[in-house]
């Protein structure tokens, strides 16, 4: 793999953003549906677990993406020295929490697929709807545990899409990367309260 | 008046060489007005005997301009990286704990060996190469605004202070860091530099290169000189994405 990071790592860059990120609002957002009742939530789940070529959308836009961009991002987190200590600034605070966000997520989505799709896809459930999320979030350790698993995920896309920014060159000057700052928090939140919403829509 | 004599306490990080374990020392001085760390280094090399009493060797350090432009006399100082000469006594929290820059190999006690950096900019190219059998005659001119802006980032004195506050470069790592980066930049911007504009990029585009960073912005943070090393890397994304797609999908023309 001889002068392959170079590439890997904007790979990497990428695929958060596109298509993870923009799978991840998608996700919440139709998990939002929940918020106008179950009838509503099955509806938006029935539609997307039964759109055409279904499989092939997941192994494309989700799991190959996910995989790489998980796998990667582990070996990228365990070759830093984090230093908050004496260097405590925002973006170096920032940078640590995008690793144990990261590694966090990595277990949370692992688990969240096995509860989920994993079950319809061996035949233990017939389809992840409303009443899988209601069973599972009845226990309020893993109403915490969701909770947990969504705001690091609104939060790595976030603070992800600063760095997408600066990595492909956009955000060049202070100022802009400043108004990226505000920009990221903005989608954070937005992104935060859609998922939180959705969250207590099941208990 | 009877009152004790104001002193200064100093813990050194020491080792007797590369490869030895580290130990920590104490040393009490007689405080003087206006005292910086070189100065109280230099009290220690005088008469190098510890908080205990004990005789001990003299502390080593590298230094040489004593006005921060150097870069020699780089040290982590109270947990950050810094030049000792600029590092005044009354500005600082006591005890005033001296370690090498462990990012570098450690020569002895405080001196570091920052042969790496050089070696980076070896790699990447950061020098206008004019050598050739013949005259080549002047060069395009430079204008005088875009000087300006360039020497500022000619100012990088590699320190080394970048690369230690960098959680990216380390023993686990072949990242080359944010000076050399930044160097690719002021060299691209030459004139004459420009004419080899795609190897700097193309090399800094190599394994341990820009792709490294991972934006904790704290060489910015940390850089004596200020120079705006997060918007080289930044402009220099921005240059190595359109060189990585004309190396693709581009025809064979090297050089504007």
């Amino acid at each position: 793999m001889e002068n392959r990071e170079f590439l890997l790592r904007r790979l990497h860059s990428l695929l958060g953003i596109i298509p993870i990120g923009v799978f991840l609002t998608q996700h919440l957002i139709v998990n939002h549906f929940a918020t106008q009742g179950e009838s509503a939530f099955n509806d938006a789940s029935h539609f997307m677990a039964n759109l055409p070529f279904v499989i092939f959308l997941e192994i494309f836009v989700i799991y190959l993406p996910l995989v790489y961009h998980a796998f990667y991002g582990l070996y990228i987190a365990f070759t830093s020295k984090h230093n908050v200590g004496h260097y405590s600034y925002l973006r170096n605070r920032l940078l640590v929490l995008q690793r144990y966000t990261g590694i966090f997520l990595v277990v949370f989505i692992a688990w969240h697929v096995f509860e989920t799709r994993f079950q319809v896809a061996v035949g233990n459930a017939a389809e992840a709807d409303f009443n899988m999320m209601a069973d599972i979030l009845a226990n309020p350790l893993m109403l915490a545990f969701y909770i947990v698993g969504v705001l690091s995920a609104t939060f790595h896309l976030a603070n992800g899409l600063w760095s997408f920014l600066v990595t492909w060159g956009i955000t060049q000057s202070e100022k802009s990367q400043r108004y990226a700052n505000y920009f990221t928090l903005l989608v954070f939140i937005v992104l935060s309260v859609i998922g939180i919403r959705a969250l207590f829509a099941f208990v | 008046m009877g009152e004790a004599a104001k002193t200064v306490i100093f813990e050194v990080e020491r080792r007797n060489s590369t490869n030895e374990e580290s130990y920590w020392e104490k040393f009490e001085l007689p405080y003087r007005a206006n005292m910086n760390v070189i100065s109280a280094l230099m009290e220690i090399r005088r008469n190098p005997v510890n908080m205990e009493g004990k005789k001990t060797s003299p502390v080593t350090w590298d230094m040489n301009c004593l006005e921060e432009v150097c870069g020699a006399c780089s040290m982590v100082i109270n947990g950050k990286a810094r030049q000792s000469c600029t590092a005044l006594v009354d500005q600082l929290e006591q005890p005033i704990r001296l370690q090498p820059m462990k990012t570098f190999p450690v020569v002895r006690d405080l001196i570091v060996d920052r042969s790496r950096m050089f070696e980076s900019l070896k790699k990447v190219k950061a020098w206008v190469p004019i050598d050739g059998t013949h005259d080549l005659g002047e060069g395009p001119r430079m204008p005088e605004r875009k000087r300006q802006w360039a020497y500022e980032l000619s100012k990088c004195m590699t320190c080394g202070v970048c690369l230690e506050a960098c959680p990216n470069v380390n023993d686990k790592s072949d990242f080359i860091g944010p000076a050399p980066l930044s160097q690719v930049r002021l060299f691209n911007a030459h004139p004459t530099g420009a004419m080899n504009r795609d190897e700097r990029l193309n090399a800094i585009m190599g394994d341990g290169g820009l792709g490294s960073c991972s934006n904790s912005q704290n060489c910015v943070e940390s850089c004596p000189k200020g120079i705006p090393l997060t918007t080289s890397i930044a402009a220099l994304n921005r240059e190595t994405t359109v060189q990585m797609f004309r190396n693709f999908f581009g025809s064979d023309r090297m050089v504007d």
